[in-house]
């Protein structure tokens, strides 16, 4: 009995590798044979957890988009139907709205790692860059997808953002038309925002995933010490310091997945408006083109960046101090001029600006949801200038830091 | 086939040609995928001239009726001795107080109330800065975004602040004045205004 089972699966894979040659090779190269440093830490949890949240996000995604309703008329009743009649309904509703925060803590998490390592520098400037673009795409999908349920924060979110490209200057007012479709808001502006929402972006996005990740596999993992594990090789050809990713570092990322899986469950059952944060109470009343709600904010992956914009009394300047922002990430492999990879191996005021970087921006994530004083616009000043000060005279104090001699093997610690 | 008798000239000019041919074919059906995007002619027919009753704004103190042109929400509200009589003493605190950015006002509202009747204001209720509609403050108190809030428009956006002839205060993040569009008086009803026609385009 045994020896046909046998028989029948070595048939079948024969049959398989007879036909698609690299497959077997495939397998090999990214999870048997990819040697990971065996050094990872908890830090090292949320590129894979980044993958979990996407699936999630598209197989809700899809669910939703069976009952959903693309429609200025429609959207906003069809998200209700969703969350009362639909059978479980609100439950796939709030694993996706859940998700889209859940996605940015780890991208964010995923790119603090990066700086905290040096995992940027070279050799891995283009999976540095390839990451930035997915971050670029996940933050306009996280915005389309917000317009879509059509509550008021939907509909006056949608005209703040499209209206930022009425600053530009000459073309600025007709992209703006171009862009909505319509002298206003409206019908038209969503249904190509559903469009771009489910098809065009999420597949840009798997694109850039793909890419991310063959670029990482090419050069080999960073790890929290920065040391460049190859340079010490076995006589096989294999990294003293580095383990199989498959099954090591599966079952780490199983673990890992364990835990923010409660995590996530634990906000879906009972805080899925995480109190206003992940999903506005203001959303959960019908667009109104005439009336703007009295506090207009955007959700709280994007209130760093808002803060900046609403402190800056020129609109012009405000979109471009908005942008750069973002953009100015592209440039960190090239800004950081240190000796070492590793904070661990970095002077003391490398990381204490870093620890004010990271200061500055959770600062301005907060004034992003508040009001706006004139002493909380004028401490979003000043957290705006260091945190391109950050950026401007890094190549400054990184070439010139006192960095420690960083070991030939990886510590053993964490 | 193999390279013998290749003539290197033609196949350039074939490349060419074809690179050329395919290149205008990718650039018109881009052109008409980009193009999709603008208003469609039923959007574009949506901007029709509205015509409104204003009569009702007698019936109580600092009432504003806020009718729907091209989409756009315009504003229509009564101003009082009060509120008129400060508009000269804001002019510093103000970044176009004479209204010369014409792109906000026509020729027929270049005056201190930007109107054409000083009493009745007609603005487009989207703010300058990025198209929120600014809240109605019309009260001559202070208020907790301007202790020195003499009456007009405040947008809770992006914390922009418009007198009550749709002024832009300096300083804020709105770059202009609220616009004024074009409009007129019925010449045989005081009490019937049509939004979409200036009074020059009445025949």
């Amino acid at each position: 009995m045994n020896a046909q089972i046998d028989k029948a699966v070595n048939g079948v894979s024969g049959w398989v590798t007879e036909r698609t040659p690299g497959l077997a090779p495939f397998l090999r190269k990214h999870l048997t044979e990819y040697y990971a440093p065996k050094n990872f830490n908890f830090w090292y949890y949320f590129g894979s957890l980044a993958i979990l949240v996407f699936a999630n996000q598209i197989i809700t995604g899809i669910l939703l988009t069976m009952h959903y309703v693309p429609t200025a008329a429609g959207a906003f009743a069809s998200v209700e139907y969703i969350m009362r009649d639909v059978e479980w309904g609100w439950l796939i509703r709030y694993m996706h709205s859940t998700g889209a925060s859940l996605f940015f803590v780890v991208v964010y998490l995923h790119m603090f790692r990066a700086m905290l390592y040096g995992s940027y520098q070279k050799p891995r400037e283009l999976v540095w860059v390839l990451g930035m673009l997915i971050f670029l795409v996940l933050m306009a999908e996280a915005f389309l997808g917000y317009v879509l349920p059509w509550g008021q924060m939907s509909f006056w979110g949608a005209a703040v953002i499209i209206n930022l490209f009425s600053a530009l200057p000459v073309i600025g007012p007709e992209l703006v038309i171009w862009i909505r479709g319509d002298y206003l808001v409206s019908d038209a502006t969503l249904t190509r925002f559903f469009a771009l929402h489910v098809v065009a972006l999420p597949l840009v996005l798997l694109l850039l995933i793909v890419l991310h990740l063959g670029a990482l596999h090419e050069v080999g993992s960073n790890n929290p010490d920065g040391i460049d594990i190859k340079k010490k090789k076995d006589e096989k050809g294999r990294p003293l310091d580095g383990i199989p990713f498959h099954p090591y570092y599966t079952v780490k990322d199983i673990f890992g997945a364990g835990v923010f899986l409660v995590i996530a469950a634990f906000i879906v059952f009972f805080a899925p408006t995480f109190g206003n944060l992940f999903l506005e109470f203001d959303n959960f009343n019908e667009a109104n083109p005439l009336v703007t709600p009295q506090q207009i904010k955007p959700v709280w992956y994007f209130t760093p960046y808002y803060a900046m914009l609403r402190a800056i009394p020129s609109t012009l300047l405000g979109v471009v101090v908005m942008g750069g922002a973002v953009m100015i990430f592209f440039l960190l492999p090239w800004l950081d001029r240190s000796k070492v990879r590793s904070y661990r191996y970095r002077g003391w005021f490398s990381k204490m600006m870093l620890a004010l970087f990271v200061v500055s921006f959770v600062v301005l994530g907060w004034l992003g949801l508040q009001p706006g004083s004139e002493l909380q616009t004028l401490v979003a000043r000043i957290c705006t200038a260091f945190y391109f000060l950050f950026f401007f005279t890094m190549p400054l104090w990184t070439a010139l830091d006192n960095t420690k001699p960083v070991p030939e093997r990886v510590t053993s610690h964490a | 086939m193999a390279n013998e008798g290749v003539n290197n000239g033609r196949r350039r000019f074939l490349t060419a040609t074809t690179a050329v041919v395919g290149g205008v074919g990718v650039a018109a059906t881009g052109y008409a995928f980009l193009s999709s995007w603008k208003p469609s002619a039923r959007a574009q027919s949506a901007a029709a001239p509205v015509e409104v009753d204003i009569s009702r704004l007698d019936l109580q103190p600092n009432a504003r009726l806020t009718v729907q042109w091209r989409g756009k929400p315009v504003w229509i509200f009564r101003r009082n001795e009060e509120q008129l009589a400060v508009l000269p003493g804001l002019a510093e605190r103000l970044a176009d107080p004479d209204s010369e950015n014409t792109d906000q006002t026509p020729a027929f509202a270049r005056n201190l109330a930007r109107s054409i009747k000083p009493e009745i204001g007609v603005l487009v209720g989207i703010c300058t800065h990025l198209g929120c509609s600014p809240t109605y403050v019309p009260e001559l108190r202070p208020q907790a975004f301007d202790s020195e809030w003499r009456g007009g428009f405040f947008c809770p956006c992006h914390n922009s602040r418009f007198d009550i002839a749709g002024r832009v205060f300096a300083g804020v993040p709105a770059p202009a004045n609220l616009p004024v569009p074009p409009h007129h008086f019925d010449p045989g009803n005081p009490n019937l205004v049509i939004i979409g026609i200036a009074p020059e385009e009445v025949a």
